[in-house]
């Protein structure tokens, strides 16, 4: 069987500006894939490309064996689509919105009824079959578009940004959902800017910036390759010489990232770590140990923070 | 088999018309039935004090009434080649959606036309039928009349929404209102003959498409022939409507697959 994207030296451009810069992917069926990257680094482009609704500039693309230039309908048919924005139509009812959009896909009557009985329940949403979805929360409208990507039964489903503006109840809904889909052996391939979410969701991801793609791993493996096991996050009292406090902190030997509003340190034992920093002097008004994740991986390859 | 897909959009702009019909037939039917009371009935009895060379020495009711139904048709279709475009695209973005599954943009462009036309067939009726009922056309001249008005509608939708859909602005909506839609709804020989108007303007609004459709409306509906031989007419309105389907054929893959 092809693998579900294989795309080799993948362009995008608008005019002059370059989206997405000569990326090479591999996906494999069943995996949980993540493009992870800053506002404008190019993933939703690349996914748009995928989902075959925005032409391929230059460059080699297949999904699932097929080409999105030419059979770009029948292989829309096979994948679904949570697209950024919701696109509900708010006057319509739950319901209706999945039988309009299970209809363009050609699918008999009957079996859009049933359909979207399963999927309601499978987002837990059935009391809601009727309600009209202007009223409805923005987690709970998520839900919605998440099972209307699923009315053609798609093997492989595209969810850009899924969880972007819901609070965190709602996002642990949909995250537990989306793993479910996986679990069915379902494809399925996000962008985010959260970290947390490429950590939960994705099997192996790409970190992308300014349309390249800067590294590629699982995210234990790219934290361990690019980050240490614990992350040292220091706030100097407004006092302290900061330039000063930096240098002390560098002469340790370990990697330091200054941030605006605090000092990350990279480190393998945190304690021990805390335990030098005062013992040269250097008072933090608050010190947190944690662990390495994804942020600091971005941060080493790109000098810059995820989320502004 | 499988359905065409601008059947299948179509059948969502019906299904989706449940919830929205009450505001939009009602004002697209109400509006002209105001006119032809207001002006057939009370301008009407201005008019008709002698008889008028310029309207055939018909009552005003009866010139008026086919002039009426194509402007209104006008207006039905330049409602849908608008508000549902860019309802698609600026304001629910479903045309966004809808283009991530089979459905292609130019299925979107002529789903909405199939239904346009369904719409104003339908407000057209109710208009014709009323106009019967007022005396101020013969019911089966009425409906002859109907087929000439509905092309005219679809025309005008197939056209402005091939140049809505790349609209990034609302505010161009109330220019295209002011400047195009009001203007063509009252000099294209709707209200008065395009003769009343000074010579360079009668040329220009004999340049109109509006025009063309009113006089093949009018044709139909008096029982007289146009103002000029009717492949003229007809062409111009026929070559709007495929104008609009071609250029919409690209504008809309232009705005929906960047």
């Amino acid at each position: 069987m092809p693998p579900v994207v294989e795309a080799r030296a993948l362009t995008k451009r608008f005019g002059t500006f370059t989206a997405v810069d000569r990326i090479d992917l591999e996906v494999a069926r069943g995996e949980a894939f993540g493009f992870l990257g800053p506002n404008g680094a190019g993933k939703t482009s690349a996914m748009r490309m995928i989902g075959a609704v925005s032409p391929v500039t230059e460059g080699h693309l297949r999904v699932l064996g097929l080409d999105p230039e030419r059979q770009g309908a029948e292989l829309r048919a096979r994948l679904g689509v949570v697209p950024q924005e919701d696109a509900l139509d708010q006057e319509l009812t739950v319901a209706e919105n999945l039988a309009i959009y299970g209809r363009y896909f050609d699918l008999p009557r009957a079996v859009v009824r049933d359909r979207i009985d399963e999927l309601l329940e499978f987002v837990q949403l059935s009391e809601r079959r009727r309600a009209q979805v202007d009223p409805l929360s923005g987690g709970m409208k998520r839900r919605v578009v998440i099972a209307r990507a699923l009315i053609n039964d798609p093997e492989v489903v595209l969810l850009d940004e899924p969880t972007t503006g819901l609070d965190p109840q709602a996002r642990h809904v949909l995250w537990d959902r989306l793993f479910r889909l996986k679990q069915r052996g379902i494809t399925l391939l996000l962008t985010t800017h959260y970290m947390d979410e490429a950590e939960q969701l994705c099997d192996r991801l790409v970190v992308m910036d300014a349309g390249r793609i800067v590294a590629e791993g699982s995210p234990a493996a790219l934290i361990a390759a690019h980050a240490t096991r614990e992350v040292v996050e220091l706030r100097l009292a407004p006092t302290e010489d900061e330039a000063a406090a930096v240098q002390v902190l560098e002469r340790t030997g370990h990697r330091v990232e200054a941030l605006p509003d605090r000092v990350l340190v990279y480190v393998d034992d945190g304690d021990a770590f805390v335990r030098e920093v005062h013992a040269r002097g250097v008072e933090p008004t608050a010190v947190l140990t944690r662990r390495a994740t994804l942020e600091d991986v971005f941060l080493r390859l790109t000098g810059r923070a995820l989320v502004d | 088999m499988a359905t065409p897909i601008a059947l299948r959009v179509l059948e969502g702009h019906a299904r989706s018309y449940r919830h929205t019909w009450r505001g939009t037939t009602i004002g697209a039917v109400l509006t002209p039935v105001l006119f032809l009371a207001a002006m057939g009935l009370g301008l009407g009895q201005l008019v008709d004090r002698e008889p008028t060379a310029a309207l055939g020495e018909l009552p005003y009711l009866a010139w008026l009434t086919p002039g009426l139904l194509a402007a209104s048709a006008m207006q039905a279709g330049a409602a849908d080649g608008t508000f549902p475009v860019l309802g698609g695209t600026r304001w629910v973005k479903t045309y966004h959606t809808a283009v991530a599954s089979p459905v292609r943009p130019r299925d979107l462009h002529l789903g909405n036309l199939l239904w346009a036309t369904i719409r104003i067939t339908v407000i057209g009726l109710v208009f014709v039928a009323v106009a019967a009922g007022f005396g101020a056309v013969p019911l089966t001249r009425g409906l002859l009349a109907l087929g000439p008005a509905v092309l005219t509608g679809v025309a005008f939708c197939a056209a402005l929404s091939a140049g809505v859909v790349l609209m990034v602005r609302d505010q161009f909506l109330a220019g295209l209102n002011r400047f195009v839609i009001v203007p063509l709804f009252l000099f294209s020989g709707t209200f008065f003959p395009v003769e009343q108007l000074p010579p360079v303007a009668g040329t220009i609004a004999r340049m109109l498409p509006l025009w063309h459709g009113v006089e093949l409306t009018r044709a139909l509906a008096l029982g007289t022939p146009p103002a000029l031989p009717w492949p003229v007419h007809l062409g111009v309105v026929v070559g709007l409507l495929a104008a609009g389907i071609a250029v919409g054929s690209v504008t809309f893959d232009r705005r929906l697959r960047p």
